[in-house]
């Protein structure tokens, strides 16, 4: 592969306060316009990993590169990678006291310092692409959790990021509405955006990843082409979870 | 999602039935509605035979501007007319202007019911307490002109509240810290008007002029403190508890003599200089270690996933608290933090007992002098009723705001009925 490293973790290792180690060394390289989607069972440390990526959880030991700025405790380093870096989360983390727009417009108008009403316009249009244009006005508390999930991707959208993580997106949906999300990520997937997925949807995975990471016990075990992680997992961790969820 | 049709109503059954089935449904229901009933109607026969023929309201009726103003001087006294006029009008037009502006999913609704109600309350009380005052006539008109100039504005404002532009509203939420540095102009003097001292404040003005210095000032500060409680710098930590837990185990009236010996000390010689000022300040003191408590579980309340979005959109802390956190951590925290701001009104009642005339310590002049002898019981009354009408305009503030605030009427609605 040509295009440039956007993530680059080596070795990265994550001790919780209580002593509980959440990550032994894990490693992921993802490039530019790649979607990787991190598979595992629970507590194999996916959130946490995905969570490193964009200082919300620190590590002890290894390395992350974002986007060429290296993670480190320098404050500077954090924000700068928090502009660049999108993030959606399993429990959607709506701003309920704003409106759809509101949520929409914050981070731009806030950190970008863009003008309001250009903000408002793109806002819009980014709610159109996700299928909820006709509740800007309304509050999240008024939207179905899939409306909700939408409407957080294009919050994340708004900031224009160079990467897109999805920590479990469609997790704390109702069956009937995984689809919808899924559509929205499907598409801009098609449009080139660099995205990191954690995801136990395998459909999902055949159909839209470049490549799949299997995590266990704090490590990235396996990553591997689609077609070649679903059929002949090479690694018996693999093996072992595949025959799990099939 | 489709807006579903309203739930059916169920027709309301007959008065007379209704009030059978609420009160006497079953023997015991009967026989508790009848005591209950009974009593009432003894306490309420009791109290107005009191009232109407062995009280002497003329302890009020001659001492109406002393529980008003208490000592301040008479040729001063427009300014304090003039102030009142510019509440009732900024009242008046905010109210309307609330009317107005409804939040972007509700629609506007110029005049409820609750406000027509409101109205008609305010217009009768101002037109029968100055009559039960025996005030002069010309004060009686000054009093009806105000009013009917808060409910003109009201009716104006909610008329044609909707034609200022949407880029000029947030500015006008400024008339009232504008208007409460006027105020605080107009009652103290300076900037040309002669100075009035503190020392000759008093009655219902000093209480107002003490516990809304004390409201403005402890809620930021409580606010502060809330937040360094919960910071991770550990010296700001453990000077927020510190604050806290001294204040909170301390009696206010013991911290009221504390200030009056030595917060001179502790405050620049300009902000404290004399000794109404001097109990302002121990009372936002003391109130803001209580509202650091209410916001405290507002904070608590609120998600760790509100900051982490927040966080990873690129805002800053600062950025992060201010339009993230705080907003929903402050309408958890209203209730409580608006229940310390009543406590706090009635806290002023403590000033009389460090000398100073306010409400309850020109009661107690009044009640000394020997010409209004054994007249408690109605000095007492009319003081009750005033707190009263202090707390229950805080406490609908407070619901009002709660309602407009509250992010989904809708879910809790639903939530309610389900309970």
């Amino acid at each position: 592969m040509t295009a440039p490293l956007m993530i680059e973790a080596r070795g990265v290792e994550k001790w919780y306060p209580n002593g509980f180690q959440a990550l032994r060394g894990a490693d992921l390289m993802v490039h530019q316009g790649e979607v990787v989607v991190i598979m595992g069972p629970s507590g194999s440390g996916k959130s946490t990993f995905i969570r490193t990526f964009n200082g919300l959880e620190d590590f002890q030991k290894g390395s992350i590169v974002v986007d060429g700025i290296t993670l480190s405790d320098d404050v500077r380093h954090v924000d700068a990678i928090r502009r660049e870096v999108g993030m959606v989360f399993q429990q959607f983390n709506l701003f309920p006291h704003l409106t759809v727009l509101e949520n929409v417009t914050l981070a731009p108008v806030l950190v970008r310092r863009r003008p309001k009403a250009e903000v408002q316009q793109q806002a819009l249009e980014l709610l159109e692409r996700v299928g909820i244009q006709h509740q800007a006005h309304k509050y999240p508390g008024q939207l179905s959790g899939g409306q909700q999930q939408r409407v957080a991707i294009a919050r994340s959208l708004c900031m224009e990021p160079r990467i897109m993580l999805f920590d479990e997106p469609t997790s704390a949906l109702d069956p009937e509405m995984v689809q919808e999300v899924l559509a929205v990520m499907q598409e801009l997937a098609r449009d080139g955006m660099t995205m990191v997925v954690v995801s136990h949807e395998v459909r999902f995975a055949r159909q839209v990843a470049s490549r799949v990471a299997l995590m266990a016990d704090g490590e990235v075990v396996e990553v591997a082409p689609p077609e070649q992680f679903f059929t002949a997992p090479s690694h018996e961790r693999s093996r072992q979870f595949l025959s799990q969820i099939a | 999602m489709s807006v579903s049709s309203p739930p059916p109503r169920t027709a309301s059954p007959p008065p007379l039935h209704r009030l059978r089935r609420e009160l006497f449904a079953t023997p015991l229901d009967g026989v508790i509605s009848i005591v209950l009933l009974a009593g009432l109607s003894a306490a309420a026969v009791a109290f107005l035979h009191w009232a109407t023929s062995q009280a002497r309201w003329a302890v009020i009726q001659a001492n109406s501007n002393l529980f008003a103003i208490g000592r301040y001087p008479l040729e001063q006294q427009w300014r304090l007319w003039l102030l009142v006029t510019l509440l009732a009008g900024a009242t008046g037009l905010s109210w309307g202007l609330l009317r107005a502006w409804p939040r972007a999913d509700r629609r506007a609704q110029p005049w409820p019911r609750n406000d027509s109600i409101a109205a008609a309350l305010l217009g009768a009380i101002s037109l029968y307490v100055p009559l039960a005052l025996h005030a002069q006539p010309g004060i009686q008109v000054r009093w009806w002109a105000i009013t009917a100039l808060l409910l003109l504005l009201r009716a104006a404002a909610g008329r044609w509240g909707a034609l200022v532009p949407q880029q000029l509203r947030p500015m006008l939420a400024l008339i009232w810290p504008a208007l409460y540095l006027i105020g605080m102009v107009l009652i103290s003097g300076g900037l040309g008007l002669m100075q009035v001292p503190a020392a000759e404040w008093g009655g219902l003005m000093l209480t107002l002029v003490e516990a809304s210095f004390a409201i403005l000032l402890c809620f930021p500060l409580g606010v502060l403190l809330a937040l360094g409680r919960r910071s991770a710098l550990p010296l700001l930590r453990w000077g927020s508890v510190l604050y806290i837990e001294f204040i909170r185990g301390a009696p206010l009236i013991t911290l009221l003599f504390l200030g009056q010996n030595i917060l001179g000390f502790l405050l620049p010689g300009g902000l404290a200089p004399d000794r109404v000022w001097r109990a302002a300040w121990v009372l936002t003191f003391f109130a803001a270690a209580y509202v650091a408590e209410a916001v405290r579980t507002g904070l608590a309340a609120l998600p760790p996933g509100q900051l982490e979005a927040a966080r990873s959109l690129g805002l800053s802390l600062p950025q992060a608290l201010l339009h993230v956190v705080l907003p929903q951590a402050l309408r958890v925290a209203l209730p409580a933090t608006v229940g310390q701001f009543i406590t706090l009104l009635q806290d002023t009642t403590l000033l009389s007992l460090i000398g100073l005339l306010d409400l309850l310590g020109i009661a107690r002049t009044v009640m000394a002098n020997p010409a209004f002898l054994g007249r408690n019981a109605e000095v007492y009354l009319v003081l009750a009723i005033l707190f009263w009408c202090c707390c229950a305009a805080l406490g609908l503030g407070s619901r009002a705001l709660e309602h407009r605030l509250n992010p989904s009427t809708l879910a809790t609605n639903t939530t309610a009925l389900k309970a």
